[in-house]
């Protein structure tokens, strides 16, 4: 999507009726994000052993660390087995594995995806780079710390980190939703101006809207 | 068995079984092509927790009422699908809602979802959504054509449009069964059935990696949780259907269970051998053998 395509315009019916476009207001929502307090005692620990074993994973290989995630899939590792499942759509995700160094463009496309997941999202943040910008510290276009742009459930360091690693983390996560701790979602929406400014201290050019869920 | 609250409660408590053993199918059926492609692949319980899951997710978004009612038409047609079969032939606990002339009415139920859902979806505004919408209504069109001469076919035969009837007069030998009276429309119906199903080499309606999983792209949380609930009882309904229709039903749930097994098999065991027909090979496909095998079947009754 580029700046043009969100500017009010014009468009013509094939009957040549005139019809208002303006993007940002017919195709986004305009609403802050709300915090949504978790249910009561048992419900919220059953919810929450549901959530921890069945892993919706976003099928989105934002840097190099991408490659470990495809041998999750195969018979070596089959990360199956452990109920963590890839799915193509942000919408039915709940867990964004984020790979390995984020330049600011796909920060962009991250900052979109995460914010089209429904309310308990969880981030795994996968390699050195994601902590503190690994080999990519100094490198004009590439963040340093994730979690100034995203709350971040789980970090796997290492460069890169083999798939085992990344199992490992995938229990980890497992461990954390289930002690009831996996609530970034909440926190992104309590701490919304904060992160909202951090992005946009980085992404020059912001072409978005501010809230698209 | 008068009581219209008697029969409910048998109707609950068919959807009950029926969405189980859905489930169930679906576990055993993604480990069998898991082991296909030598994984071990989810648990067996996986869709269980998988529908648990969905069901417990906080926010939800909506964008509009017909987003919102193309799931709720998907499980009506699923749920209406079952609940007009006589899922246990000579029982009356299990025969639920089957009347005089439903064959014709299960045949509009299977249409209905797919509607329902290309409304739906619509809605939702997704690219991918409507690309999957077109080719799932093109494709589905097509196979409803050798299904149509099948049935029309089986409906000539036993001079009925009574499925309890068409169990009844296929009920004393295997060889009783339409599989065997009738093999050109149990052929035609049989390979449209493999489209229906949406599996491989049929599942350009979803198809994964190509189009994010199409017509449902954009439904979430409890919206996605209802699309699986119908994943599970929809195609055991079908199933049923097909069994009713050509392997002269069942007495009792063991016999239903064996014989819908191997029914699915069928399509299983088809999907893990063939790769993914493109949208225009898929309707080419059936416009050519299943249909040339349904107008076989229709001429060879009728004369």
């Amino acid at each position: 999507m580029s700046k043009e395509d969100l500017e009010k315009r014009t468009v013509y019916s094939p009957d040549g009726e005139p019809i208002e476009i303006d993007p940002l207001n017919d195709y986004f929502l305009d609403r802050r994000p709300e915090s949504y307090a978790p249910r009561n005692g048992v419900i919220e620990q059953f919810a929450n052993w549901a959530r921890a074993e069945s892993l919706w994973v976003l099928g989105f290989g934002t840097g190099c660390g991408a490659i470990e995630m495809r041998p999750l899939m195969t018979p070596r590792f089959d990360a199956y087995r452990f109920g963590i499942q890839w799915r193509p759509t942000p919408r039915q995700s709940s867990v964004f594995v984020i790979s390995g160094y984020l330049s600011v463009k796909t920060l962009k496309r991250v900052i979109r995806s995460y914010e089209q997941m429904q309310n308990p999202r969880f981030v795994v943040a996968l390699g050195s780079c994601t902590i503190n910008g690994g080999m990519y510290w100094d490198s004009y276009n590439t963040i340093n710390r994730l979690d100034h742009y995203l709350p971040v459930d789980v970090y796997i360091a290492g460069c890169m980190p083999r798939p085992e690693a990344l199992l490992a983390g995938f229990e980890e996560l497992k461990k954390r939703i289930k002690a009831g701790k996996g609530d970034g979602a909440n926190k992104y929406a309590e701490n919304f101006d904060w992160y909202k400014a951090n992005q946009k201290k980085i992404i020059k050019d912001w072409d978005m809207p501010d809230y698209n869920w | 068995m008068e009581n219209i609250w008697i029969k409910i409660g048998y109707a609950l408590l068919t959807i009950f079984i029926v969405l189980n053993y859905g489930l169930l199918l679906q576990g055993l059926f993604r480990k069998i092509g898991a082991r296909v492609g030598r994984r071990h692949g989810i648990r067996i319980w996986q869709p269980w927790v998988d529908i648990i899951k969905n069901y417990t997710f906080r926010s939800r978004i909506y964008h509009g009422v017909m987003f919102y009612l193309g799931p709720v038409f998907r499980l009506t047609g699923g749920i209406g699908l079952l609940l007009f079969l006589p899922v246990i032939y000579g029982t009356e606990m299990f025969n639920n809602f089957s009347f005089t002339g439903d064959l014709m009415l299960v045949l509009y139920f299977q249409f209905f979802g797919v509607l329902g859902m290309a409304l739906g979806a619509g809605e939702s505004g997704h690219p991918f959504s409507a690309i999957g919408v077109s080719r799932g209504l093109s494709q589905v069109t097509a196979l409803e054509l050798p299904l149509t001469l099948g049935v029309l076919a089986i409906a000539l035969q036993y001079h009925s449009l009574n499925i309890s009837e068409i169990v009844a007069a296929q009920q004393g030998s295997i060889l009783n069964w339409t599989f065997f009276t009738n093999p050109f429309a149990a052929a035609a119906m049989l390979l449209s059935f493999l489209g229906s199903m949406g599996r491989s080499p049929f599942d350009v309606v979803l198809a994964p990696q190509e189009i994010p999983i199409g017509p449902p792209t954009e439904f979430n949380s409890s919206l996605i949780g209802v699309l699986q609930l119908n994943r599970a009882i929809f195609p055991v309904a079908k199933l049923i259907l097909f069994m009713d229709l050509l392997f002269g039903g069942a007495t009792n749930w063991f016999e239903l269970i064996v014989k819908t097994f191997f029914i699915y098999f069928w399509s299983v065991f088809v999907g893990t051998v063939f790769p993914r027909f493109r949208v225009d090979q898929s309707v080419r496909w059936f416009l050519s053998i299943p249909l040339i095998l349904g107008i076989i079947a229709i001429i060879l009754i009728k004369f």
